[in-house]
């Protein structure tokens, strides 16, 4: 359903967006709006094409059909390079980051500062430390004081931050976060929540993935249920109740009726999805 | 078509191709009798040898692990076996028993280390690699002053391990044949086969299966290491002397064959026919070069190739079975 | 306000550096073949003769380190000696071309096969322990077939004009050879790539997770084809010294050398897994090894009894290197 609130564009569209690989078909007609200063809760079950949809947002794949607008503008995606230079910051489930790195180099890798000139730059070791210390202080994580440490010796929840602090630093503008607390304990998934709701504070568009239904109600503002490759459910908070959602998330009968719906229209409209509901 | 696919998702599928690749590329380039090849036993007796050693080092490859001890493990049995029987003349048997000891020592020396510590087994097989090949050493030239020692087995050592068949074909094929099917046996069939599939998909869940993942570990390295000094014993006994060096080239030549037969690098994929044929392969390229008009100086290339295309196609295969699943998944579904 | 704080903790920051155990090591066994060896191993023929060892093994374990910290291995270097002495010999002493032209073919020849060692590696899914055993065999088997054909024999003979000589195969004092400062030339090079420069972060970064590496916008296959490139070239740049200072090159190859430098590397700190070493503790390594070797002559133990003390060795340093990892980690959560 069109969101008819917010007058300005979209931060990151996908309109009609499908993903085949060869054969087969993994996304069908997928239509999403990420908004700035929002977060967008994305569930689904194993197989519904989440991680494919991810790689499409973040500029690894490139859609087979449909559109994808950046500000509303038409945008292709080269490559995730392109992506995160246009702003699509990616966080994985185990931080992506270097574990027998120290903070300073894992947080400035892939674009060190150097003193020097010409082929003697020297990697500027004291800025990318001070730098990535104050970036991940200022997010709120106070414990975290000298950039030498390796970030192996970071809890689970900390590394999640760091991960999340240096997107921001970098001008992240969409923040894609792909089950970023399923590993983590209680306390510590708080503190990566609270860090999410401060990126969402700063302005950023956030896509949330998981299967934790605290957690995203949480956090999110905005939900949608993927099934199949397809948009099965679109809603913000508020329009389902919590069982409702809990009962999408845990596959129960709102769900079978839900797949037994998309799959009856499947295969009376030639493999197109239905329209959200 | 169904039947190719089936075929080609087997380990072994990528061995039987390049045996028929190699065969057909003697043939054409270097004219030779397939006839005579077949009956030849220079490759045959090559591949048995190596076949014994490559069989256990592939159980330990589809396990998660590497044992290039083996390389020093050879000549360890050939030297112990002369040494005792030989040198010191204590009865036959006693020799043999010393050769397959040490293997049991060494095996249980390196499994033990590799569970217990965090150290890879390449490492610590690299470790004993060197120590041994110290040891052997050691030993000959202290005990009998020489870095050979001869041995002059009897008449039932002979026949069971040394002699010829047919004048040309050694014994030692018998046994590789028996030693395949019985561990073709165990891997496939049995649940220790399983279980070695499981330690090399993913150890940590073998163990929370219950699956008693360091006793299995010990155990692939102790057969494999005593499965080296057996053919070392053999030689020793056909040969009647024992060397201190010639094992290294068992290392890489080993791992080809296993590679080539379709086991995985990283653990949990892996057939012993495929094992088997890729021995043969290896074999073939490695002496069959001598029955062709190709100069043999360019064997070591070839078997360079050899090794990449096979390893290439067996990568091709994997992800071609790997893709049919999910696509026979997704039509069920 | 950022509360940034910078550990002076002195000795505490040392030991956890990851070159603290293989210094620890090295000293040691200097130590230990000291004590046995006397007065000439502490002098100038002990000296001596340990360092050309390390100078030999350790230019080529230099860049097969690199290469392990990020994840891969070459197999192929102990192929890539032979075939660039060769090379020159073949160039210079049969074909009798000037000498500068045999040692740029021979470079030209590690160039090649590292080029191909790291095109295949980045483009097929093959692990780089096989697919450089491949290249391994591909090398020895082109070069002995080559050798042969072109030169009737295994062996190739040449004269080296002094200045060559002089370069690459002098030795002062008649004891150390100049390999030894080569080596040292190296060390400070890769010491500034790996440690000081950006690229060096990127090193580190594909070693320890490749997909990030690659997310982050590291030209991850480049990289690894400028690594393969860089062991190559290491291998045939002691062909090409070794060819010069003994004036003949052989076929034979010698797959121990693979296994010597990968010792070296590994008892120096680097994981084999990837993401984590230094050049600092790979030189110590190097030096550790080579002390060892050559000690052992020194010392009137038999000699092999030195592989026995090299196999403990290394099983030793790899258990002390994961201990002072663990410590480095554990100091982190600590706080």
């Amino acid at each position: 359903m069109p969101d008819k609130l917010s007058p300005k564009p979209a931060v990151l569209e996908l309109q009609s967006v499908d993903k085949s690989f060869g054969p087969i078909d993994v996304l069908h007609d997928i239509s999403l709006k990420v908004q700035a200063g929002e977060v967008l809760c994305l569930l689904g079950d194993n197989g519904a094409g989440k991680s494919t949809l991810i790689k499409t947002l973040a500029g690894v794949y490139q859609p087979t059909r449909g559109k994808i607008l950046m500000d509303g503008v038409e945008t292709r995606l080269a490559g995730p390079r392109d992506a995160s230079n246009r702003g699509i910051a990616t966080v994985h489930q185990f931080g992506g980051t270097f574990p027998l790195m120290s903070i300073g180099r894992s947080f400035f890798v892939g674009v060190e500062p150097t003193k020097g000139w010409g082929p003697f730059k020297v990697f500027d070791r004291k800025k990318a430390n001070e730098v990535a210390v104050k970036a991940v202080q200022d997010f709120g994580i106070t414990r975290i004081t000298d950039g030498e440490r390796l970030v192996g010796g970071l809890s689970g929840g900390e590394r999640q931050s760091l991960a999340i602090a240096r997107a921001v630093y970098f001008g992240a503008r969409v923040l894609i976060l792909d089950e970023p607390t399923a590993a983590l304990g209680v306390k510590q998934a708080a503190h990566v929540l609270r860090i999410v709701n401060e990126a969402k504070r700063r302005g950023l568009a956030v896509v949330f993935i998981t299967h934790q239904v605290m957690h995203a109600m949480a956090v999110g503002d905005h939900f949608a249920v993927l099934i199949r490759g397809a948009i099965a459910a679109d809603f913000r908070k508020g329009e389902r109740t919590r069982e409702e959602i809990t009962d999408l998330m845990a596959g129960g009968e709102t769900m079978s009726t839900l797949e037994a719906s998309i799959e009856g229209y499947m295969a009376t409209h030639d493999g197109h999805a239905p329209p959200a509901a | 078509m169904e039947l190719i696919k089936a075929f080609l998702r087997r380990p072994a599928a990528a061995s039987i191709l390049s045996l028929i690749g190699v065969l057909a590329f003697y043939v054409v380039f270097g004219g030779v009798d397939l006839f005579k090849l077949a009956k030849a036993a220079s490759w045959v007796n090559f591949a048995a040898n190596l076949g014994i050693v490559a069989i256990p080092v592939g159980l330990l490859m589809i396990a998660g692990e590497m044992d290039i001890s083996i390389g020093a493990m050879i000549p360890a049995g050939s030297i112990t076996t002369a040494i005792l029987s030989g040198y010191y003349g204590l009865p036959m048997w006693v020799g043999m028993a010393g050769a397959l000891a040490l293997g049991v020592l060494v095996g249980t020396v390196n499994g033990l280390l590799t569970v217990r510590t965090t150290v890879p087994s390449l490492i610590v097989t690299l470790g004993t690699l060197v120590g041994m090949q110290g040891i052997v050493l050691a030993a000959a030239v202290l005990l009998t002053g020489n870095a050979s020692v001869t041995l002059a087995a009897p008449d039932w050592a002979k026949f069971v391990f040394g002699q010829l068949i047919g004048g040309s074909h050694q014994v030692i094929i018998l046994w590789w044949l028996g030693l395949a099917a019985i561990f073709a046996f165990v891997l496939h069939k049995t649940r220790y086969g399983n279980w070695i599939f499981a330690l090399g998909g993913d150890k940590v869940s073998a163990r929370n299966a219950g699956i008693p993942t360091e006793r299995l570990t010990i155990t692939l390295f102790i057969l494999s290491a005593t499965a080296a000094s057996f053919v070392g014993m053999c030689q020793a006994i056909q040969f009647n002397s024992a060397q201190v060096s010639g094992g290294m080239g068992y290392i890489f030549n080993a791992i080809c064959c296993v590679v080539v037969g379709g086991v995985i690098l990283t653990g949990g994929f892996g057939s012993v026919i495929g094992i088997f044929m890729g021995t043969i392969t290896f074999a073939v390229v490695a002496q069959g070069i001598y029955f062709t008009q190709i100069d043999r100086n360019w064997s070591n290339l070839i078997i360079g190739a050899m090794l990449l295309i096979a390893v290439a196609m067996n990568e091709s295969f994997r992800k071609l079975a790997l893709s049919q699943v999910r696509r026979t998944a997704k039509k069920e579904a | 306000m950022t509360v940034l704080t910078t550990h002076k903790g002195g000795f505490g920051r040392l030991a956890r550096r990851p070159e603290a155990g293989s210094f620890l090591g090295m000293i040691v066994v200097y130590i230990f073949f000291a004590a046995l060896g006397g007065q000439n191993f502490v002098g100038s023929p002990g000296w001596s003769s340990w360092l050309n060892m390390a100078a030999e093994i350790g230019t080529i374990a230099l860049p097969v380190g690199l290469l392990m910290i990020a994840g891969f291995l070459d197999i192929s270097v102990g192929a890539v000696l032979p075939a660039s002495s060769l090379t020159v010999a073949i160039i210079s002493g049969h074909f009798e071309l000037p000498l500068y032209l045999g040692v740029a073919g021979g470079l030209a020849v590690g160039l090649l096969v590292g080029f191909v060692n790291g095109f295949l590696v980045t483009r097929t899914t093959i692990p780089s322990l096989i697919l450089t055993i491949g290249t391994m065999f591909g090398v020895m088997g082109l070069t002995l077939g080559l050798t042969i054909l072109i030169a009737g024999s295994t062996g190739v003979f040449i004269v080296p004009d002094t200045l060559s000589h002089a370069i690459f195969g002098a030795a002062l004092g008649g004891m150390f050879q100049i390999g030894i400062f080569w080596w040292l030339g190296f060390v400070a090079l890769i010491y500034g790539m790996l440690h000081l420069s950006p690229w060096g972060n990127w090193v580190f970064a594909l070693g320890g997770d490749k997909e990030s590496a690659r997310n982050a916008g590291i030209p991850t296959r480049a990289l690894t084809i400028q690594l393969y490139m860089l062991s190559g070239f290491a291998a045939a740049f002691v062909g090409v010294t070794q060819v010069i200072t003994f004036g003949s090159a052989q076929v034979a190859a010698g797959s121990s050398f693979i296994f010597n430098a990968i010792m070296c590397v590994v008892i120096g700190g680097v994981t084999l897994t990837g993401g984590a070493g230094s050049v600092i503790g790979i030189v110590f390594g190097t030096i550790t090894f080579a002390i060892v070797n050559q000690g052992i002559f020194f010392s009137g133990l038999d000699p092999n009894f030195g592989s026995i003390i090299i196999g403990a060795l290394l099983l030793t340093a790899v258990l002390s290197n994961d201990t002072f990892r663990a410590m480095a980690l554990r100091y982190s959560a600590r706080k």
